[in-house]
C-alpha cells in the first residue's frame, strides 16, 4: 500500500524548526488565554461574552452518558438475591474475546436446576461488544452499571468474579430532555451521579 | 431383491429392508426418534412418516418393508406437513429449558425443529409438570418433562441388558418413563441410555454441566478397558480446558462398529478414563537419589537407562516385562530392541490376583486391550507360557541372575504373587519403569519414564478376537510424557542399536512384514473398523 505523503517540500523557515515550535505554543496559549478570559467574564456576570470551551473536571465531574452505553457488566439477581444466570454458557460461547469463564453446578431447586459456581469476566480481554448481553436467554448479564473507569495493578486484578458482578447496581436512568440534547447539558457531579467516592 | 425408488432414486435392497434403512443406504436421512438400529422397532414417535404412491395414508418408514416397484416420497408437502404436526405434538409439553439442558447441541428436538418444524407455538394451555432431576442411578438422571416417550431406553433395558428396570407408566398425556418401583438402574451399560436418548430426558451425571457439547472435539479411539476393544469417540475440550484445571477429556462414547461393540460400550470403560488426567500421572523422568526420586532431564534419563541396559545385557542380567496394555507397534519395537541387545528374558503378562468381571454382552474378563497382540508379537516366540512370566521374573531376581529390570506400564501389586515380585524387585539395583501413573512398582524403581496415555498417541490394539484396530491421538501429552515408541527409539540410539522409526504407521508396516498374523495389513486398510488377523483363530486368553 502506498502511504500518502505530503507533496509539499518544507520551507527553509519550517526546517529550522524552532520558529514553528514557538508558533504552535502561541496557538495553544491563545486558546488558553481566550478561554480563561471568557470563563472569567462569565463568572463576573458578563453574559453577552461568548461561552468558553467546555471542560469536564474528570473525575470530579462526569459527562452524562447515554442509557444505551455499554459499560461494566453485572449479573442480575433474583428476588432472593441469587444469580439469575443459569450457566447456559451462551455468553461464553458467543464471546469473541474468550473472556468469560463459567463453572456450572447443580442447583437443589429442580425448576432452576443449574447455576453458576464461578462466573469470571477478564476485563483485560473484554472488548465490550455486548454480544453476551444479546445472547443471554435469561437477561441475566447486563452492561448498564454506568461504570467505565476501572483499572488494576495486576492482570489478575482485571478479572471480575461472580461476587463482584452480582454486587453491581444498574446506573439510575437519566432522561436527557430533548431541548438539552442539542445544547450541552454541562457537567454533573460524578459523586452525586454514581455514588462513587473520590 | 426388491427395487425401491425413494425421492426419484432407485436402489435394490435385501428383502425385508425397511424404507428408512433403504433410504439411509442412498444417503437420504428420514427424521426419526424411536427407531434405533440396535433396538427392536417400536413405531411410536410417528416422525418418520413418508408418502408411498398407491397408499392413501402416510406410512412410517421405520417399520414398512420395501416391496418391488415401491415409489416413496420423503419430501412431499404432505410429508412435510405431517412432520410439522408430529413435532408440534411432541413439543406441546416440552419445557424448552434448552439453556440448562445438557443435550442442547446434540438434541434431535432442536435439530428436527430447525429442519422441519419452525412453527410458532399455538398452545395456550399450561404445560404439564412432571418430575425433573430424578436420579435413576449413580450415572443417569431423568427429566420426565423433556421426554418424548420414544421408548428407546425401555427397549434397551429389555433387549440389550435384559435387566428390565425401565417402563412407561400411566396413559395418554400423563404417560411417563420411570423405574419400576423399588429399584434403581443396576446394569453395567447405563451410560448408553444417555447416548440413545434423542432428547435431554436421560443425561449422564458424570458429564452433566461440565461443559457444553459444542465446545467438544472428537477423536476416534479404542477403549483400553478390556480385551473387547470397543470403538469409542474421545470427546475433549481443549479450547477452554486450560481453565478447567487441565482436565481435557470430558467423556467417552461408543463409536458404532458392527463387528465389535455394535452401538454400545460398558460403564467401566466409559467412566474409567479419569486416570489420564489424575493427579498421580507421572509427568517427568525421575531418578532415585538418596532415597527419593528426583526429577532429571530426558537426556540424562536416557543416558542412565542406556548405560544400565547395555551393561546388564552384555552379562545376560537384563529382564524385561512388557505389557498387554502396550500397542502392537510398541510391543514389536520393544521386543526387537531388547532381543537384539540380548535380554535374559522378555515377558509381558502379570496374572491378575482375581479374575475380572465378564458378561455375555461386551465386558471381557481380561482387562488388557492388547493381550492377543502381545501373544502374537512377543509370547509365541519366547516359548514361556503366559501365566509364568511374572513367576519366572521373580525366580530370576531371587536367584540373583538379574540385576537390571525394565517394566512397562504394569502395576505388579495387583497381580497374583504380586507381593513376592515386589519383594524381589526391591533387591534389584537397577529397576527402570515406563508408565503413565504412579503405583508401588513405579515408586520402587530407580529410574522412571513418563509415558503417554492412549488418548495422547496413535497406535493399534488387537482385541481378543484377533481384530486389529487403530486409535487416533486426541490431545497433547501431559507434562513431559512421551510415547513409548519415541522413548524406545532414543534408547536404541543411546545403546548403539539400529533404531526403529518413531512413527507408529511405519513401525506397523515393518510389523506386518515380519509377523504373519499382521500380514497384509496397513493403517489405511485397517481404517476405522479394524481387520481380523491372518492365520488360524488366535488363542483366547482366559484368566483362571
Amino acid at each position: 500500500m502506498r502511504i500518502p505523503q505530503s507533496e509539499r517540500e518544507l520551507t527553509f523557515w519550517e526546517r529550522i524548526y524552532l520558529p514553528e515550535v514557538i508558533r504552535g505554543l502561541a496557538i495553544t496559549g491563545r486558546h488558553f488565554f481566550v478561554n480563561m478570559a471568557r470563563h472569567l467574564a462569565h463568572l463576573l456576570g458578563f453574559r453577552n461574552v461568548p461561552k468558553g470551551a467546555v471542560t469536564y473536571q474528570y473525575p470530579e465531574e462526569r459527562r452524562p452518558i447515554s442509557p444505551r452505553l455499554r459499560t461494566l457488566h453485572r449479573l442480575a439477581r433474583r428476588a432472593d438475591g441469587s444469580p439469575r444466570c443459569v450457566a447456559c454458557m451462551m455468553c461464553e460461547t458467543v464471546c469473541p474475546a474468550n473472556c468469560i469463564y463459567i463453572v456450572a453446578a447443580e442447583h437443589p431447586d429442580p425448576n432452576i436446576e443449574k447455576y453458576p459456581l464461578r462466573f469470571d469476566i477478564d476485563l483485560g480481554k473484554c472488548v465490550f461488544c455486548g454480544f453476551c448481553v444479546e445472547a443471554c436467554p435469561e437477561d441475566a448479564i447486563r452492561m448498564d452499571t454506568g461504570i467505565y473507569d476501572f483499572a488494576a495493578y495486576t492482570r489478575e486484578g482485571m478479572i471480575l468474579t461472580i461476587e463482584q458482578l452480582l454486587s453491581f447496581e444498574p446506573a439510575p436512568y437519566v432522561q436527557v430532555p430533548p431541548q438539552d440534547r442539542a445544547a450541552d447539558p454541562g457537567p454533573i457531579d460524578a459523586r452525586q451521579r454514581f455514588g462513587v467516592s473520590g | 431383491m426388491p427395487t425401491v425408488t425413494i425421492d426419484g432414486r432407485s436402489i435394490e435392497v435385501e428383502k425385508g429392508t425397511t424404507i428408512l434403512e433403504a433410504a439411509k443406504q442412498i444417503g437420504i436421512d428420514i427424521p426419526h426418534y424411536c427407531y434405533h438400529p440396535g433396538l427392536r422397532i417400536a413405531g411410536s414417535c410417528r416422525m418418520c412418516l413418508v408418502e408411498i404412491e398407491g397408499v392413501p395414508k402416510l406410512q412410517i418408514a421405520c417399520y414398512t418393508p420395501v416391496t418391488d416397484g415401491m415409489v416413496v416420497h420423503t419430501q412431499s408437502e404432505k410429508v412435510k406437513e405431517a412432520r410439522r404436526a408430529v413435532l408440534e405434538f411432541l413439543l406441546v409439553d416440552h419445557p424448552l429449558d434448552c439453556p440448562v439442558c445438557d443435550q442442547a447441541g446434540e438434541c434431535y428436538l432442536q435439530i428436527y425443529y430447525m429442519q422441519h418444524g419452525l412453527h410458532p407455538s399455538r398452545v395456550r394451555e399450561d404445560k404439564l409438570k412432571r418430575a425433573k432431576m430424578k436420579v435413576l442411578s449413580e450415572h443417569i438422571i431423568l427429566d420426565q418433562e423433556r421426554c418424548i416417550l420414544c421408548s428407546r431406553c425401555v427397549r434397551f433395558t429389555e433387549e440389550v441388558t435384559k435387566s428390565y428396570e425401565l417402563g412407561i407408566f400411566h396413559r395418554g398425556d400423563r404417560s411417563v418413563v420411570d423405574l419400576y418401583p423399588g429399584i434403581q438402574l443396576h446394569n453395567r451399560y447405563q451410560g448408553n441410555l444417555a447416548d440413545i436418548c434423542p432428547v435431554g430426558a436421560l443425561t449422564d451425571r458424570q458429564f452433566r454441566f461440565r461443559t457444553r457439547v459444542w465446545y467438544l472435539e472428537h477423536a476416534k479411539s479404542v477403549c483400553p478397558g478390556c480385551s473387547r476393544g470397543c470403538n469409542v469417540f474421545v470427546d475433549y475440550n481443549v479450547r477452554r480446558g486450560y481453565k478447567a484445571g487441565g482436565r481435557r477429556i470430558v467423556r467417552l462414547r461408543p463409536r458404532p462398529n458392527p463387528w465389535v461393540n455394535k452401538y454400545w460400550m460398558c460403564d467401566d470403560g466409559r467412566y474409567g478414563f479419569t486416570w489420564i488426567e489424575a493427579l498421580d500421572r507421572i509427568l517427568a523422568p525421575r531418578r532415585a537419589e538418596g532415597g527419593q526420586l528426583r526429577e532429571i532431564s530426558w537426556s540424562e534419563a536416557i543416558r542412565h537407562a542406556a548405560q544400565w541396559i547395555t551393561e546388564a545385557a552384555r552379562e545376560k542380567r537384563l529382564a524385561v516385562l512388557l505389557s498387554p496394555k502396550m500397542t502392537n507397534e510398541e510391543l514389536y519395537t520393544a521386543d526387537r530392541l531388547f532381543r537384539s541387545l540380548g535380554a535374559r528374558m522378555i515377558g509381558y503378562w502379570a496374572e491378575p490376583s482375581s479374575p475380572g468381571y465378564e458378561d455375555e454382552i461386551l465386558i471381557r474378563g481380561d482387562k488388557n486391550p492388547n493381550t492377543a497382540g502381545a501373544h502374537w508379537i512377543v509370547g509365541r516366540a519366547s516359548g514361556i507360557p503366559q501365566e509364568d512370566h511374572l513367576a519366572r521374573l521373580a525366580e530370576a531376581m531371587e536367584a540373583g541372575q538379574v540385576d537390571t529390570a525394565v517394566i512397562f506400564l504394569h502395576d505388579v501389586e495387583g497381580a497374583k504373587a504380586g507381593e513376592r515380585v515386589l519383594r524381589a524387585l526391591q533387591r534389584v539395583e537397577r529397576l527402570i519403569y515406563l508408565g503413565t501413573n504412579w503405583n508401588r512398582t513405579a515408586t520402587l524403581s530407580k529410574l522412571v519414564f513418563p509415558a503417554t496415555a492412549f488418548v495422547e498417541q496413535d497406535g493399534t490394539f488387537t482385541n481378543f478376537e484377533g481384530r486389529v484396530q487403530r486409535f487416533w491421538r486426541a490431545v497433547e501429552p501431559l507434562g513431559q510424557a512421551r510415547p513409548i515408541l519415541s522413548i524406545l527409539r532414543e534408547l536404541a540410539v543411546a545403546c548403539s542399536v539400529e533404531p526403529l522409526p518413531e512413527d507408529p504407521e511405519e513401525v506397523f508396516a515393518l510389523l506386518a512384514l515380519e509377523h504373519p498374523f499382521f500380514s497384509g495389513m496397513d493403517y489405511d486398510r485397517l481404517g476405522e473398523r479394524g481387520m481380523r488377523g491372518q492365520l488360524e483363530a488366535p488363542v483366547e486368553v482366559r484368566v483362571k
